[in-house]
């Protein structure tokens, strides 16, 4: 059902676990359906994501996707960060059975929540 | 790595007499059993004697077993064969909101085309209690199809004293027994049911065959049209090979059950044990009333999925109720019926233990999941006592 790929981010997901000096944090998804997940971001002064880490309770395509959209963004300036989408994320996994699509919507709006909080931070 | 599958409800491997029983009828005793000829005797004869055996090991008359594609054609048979005969009786079903969707999905069909549909609940165990049937049925109501045993939670329900009331109001009653046969007793003439499902795969023998139990004097309509094969009820060529394979199958089963039922009991209670003093995890399903290799948990925090890819990593295969398993992303309406939260529900797997499961075997997998447990848990944003 999954590729190699994402069986292999599921197995051994980059960046789990929360980072204590974040300047953003994202959280999406609602217990009842299942998906949560939470990122943790550290934008520097050249606003530039310099490190990322998730936490996520689902399916092993939401820890996968949650594992591979931190891959993709860590050392992404958040202007194009924030343009990741979740088919750009499901790609980079060789794919998603269609039924868990949804799941790559999880980590996509986690990270554009992230930045938005990130932006409210520095407004403040 | 060890290869342990612990999914048997899903279907079991088949065993070697069975195998062995089909290979003549997939080669040279290919006739057809409704050709006049030679070859065509010789497989009508066997056919013949598969039924006899058959009926045997379900304490029925061999005129009283047709064999079908599978439990899911037997179910479909049963309750839209009933629901055309007796139409002009009344248009009244009562089914549970635990069953197959086998049933449920067949009795749903039939709301939508002028049929009255009644869906019992379950208590916490997933139990249906006589006195709501009692309840619920009218004169109009033509059949009552409770399954035997749960396919998800392995809860035995009392279909004896179901099927009493039923017959009180002079409703045919039909159970699923897919899940039971050959783990518990299953004798039609002691449970008092007029229709009775079967399958072969979940009891060690090939996949898509399975029987109708039809009590003699009970009439259906047709579902299918074509030949007159098994007595005009169900049409199409029959499937040889399976049918001999399925026979030999039951008649072991049959004859092995109560050994089938210690050997189970014994390793299942010794799992339920052992997860059930891990932090955060209960018993779902009945504590007594419970099919012998079932054991259903649900494990807080965690999600399904997870639960089953990692488990699969270890060489363990089971299966869950969770939403995110399910195709339609619906937790199991079992579960749900049984008055789960959808957090527990997310949580759930289900361990079905079979023939060659053995002590050493729950032992691994004791071993290894608070470990699988444990990394999930880790992992979640969602931490004890948030929920
Ligand atoms: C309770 C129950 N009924 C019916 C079926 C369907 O049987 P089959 O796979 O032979 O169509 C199953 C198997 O999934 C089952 O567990
Ligand atoms: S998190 Fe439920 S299907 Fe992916």
């Amino acid at each position: 059902m999954y590729s190699e790929k994402v069986m292999d981010h599921f197995q051994n997901p980059r960046n789990v676990g929360t980072l204590p000096d974040a300047n953003g944090v994202g959280e999406v998804g609602n217990i009842r359906c299942g998906d949560v997940m939470k990122l943790y971001i550290k934008v520097n002064e050249n606003q530039v994501i310099e490190d990322i880490k998730f936490q996520t309770f689902g399916c092993g395509a939401a820890i996968a996707t949650s594992s591979m959209i931190t891959e993709i963004v860590k050392g992404m300036p958040i202007s194009e960060a924030e343009k990741v989408s979740n088919r750009q994320v499901a790609e980079e996994l060789d794919g998603l059975p269609p039924v868990k699509m949804h799941c790559s919507n999880l980590a996509a709006d986690a990270l554009k929540a992230a930045i938005e909080d990130y932006r409210q931070g520095q407004k403040a | 790595m060890r290869s342990i599958y612990l999914d048997h409800a899903a279907t079991t491997p088949m065993r070697q007499e069975a195998y062995e029983a089909m290979i003549p009828y997939l080669t040279e005793k290919f006739g057809n059993p409704s050709s006049i000829h030679a070859f065509g005797r010789a497989a009508r004869k066997d056919v013949d004697g598969a039924r006899e055996r058959v009926a045997k090991a379900l304490n029925a008359a061999p005129q009283e077993i047709f064999f079908t594609s599978g439990g899911t054609e037997a179910d479909n048979m049963a309750i839209l064969g009933t629901a055309a005969q007796l139409r002009d009786k009344g248009k009244h079903i009562i089914t549970s909101a635990v069953e197959h969707h086998a049933v449920l999905h067949t009795c749903e069909a039939l709301a939508t085309q002028g049929y009255r549909l009644t869906m019992l609940p379950v208590d916490k165990y997933g139990m249906v209690s006589p006195s709501q049937l009692a309840k619920a049925i009218t004169d109009e109501t033509i059949l009552v199809s409770i399954m035997h045993a749960n396919n998800e939670v392995g809860t035995i329900q009392p279909i004896r004293e179901l099927a009493a009331i039923a017959h009180e109001r002079g409703a045919l009653f039909h159970t699923d027994a897919v899940q039971s046969l050959g783990n518990i007793p299953v004798d039609v003439a002691d449970l008092q049911v007029d229709l009775l499902s079967a399958s072969a795969h979940k009891l060690y023998g090939p996949k898509g065959v399975g029987l109708l139990y039809v009590r003699k004097g009970t009439k259906l309509g047709n579902i299918a049209y074509g030949g007159a094969q098994e007595r005009n009820l169900r049409p199409g060529t029959e499937n040889v090979a399976g049918i001999m394979g399925f026979a030999r199958a039951l008649e072991l089963a049959a004859a092995e059950q109560p050994e089938t039922y210690e050997h189970l009991a014994a390793l299942r209670d010794k799992l339920i044990k052992g997860l059930t003093s891990l932090p955060a995890v209960s018993l779902n399903g009945h504590p007594q009333q419970r099919l012998p290799g079932n054991v259903n948990v649900s494990i807080e925090r965690v999600e399904g999925e997870s639960l089953i890819l990692s488990l699969d990593m270890a060489g363990i295969a089971v299966s869950s109720g969770s939403a995110c398993t399910s195709g339609s992303l619906e937790p199991s309406h079992v579960l749900m019926a049984m008055g789960l939260s959808h957090q527990k529900a997310h949580g759930s797997l289900r361990f079905t233990l079979g023939k060659s499961t053995s002590a050493a075997d729950i032992d691994y997998v004791l071993e290894v999941i608070p470990g699988i447990i444990q990394r999930l848990r880790q992992m979640s944003p969602v931490q004890a006592g948030q929920e």
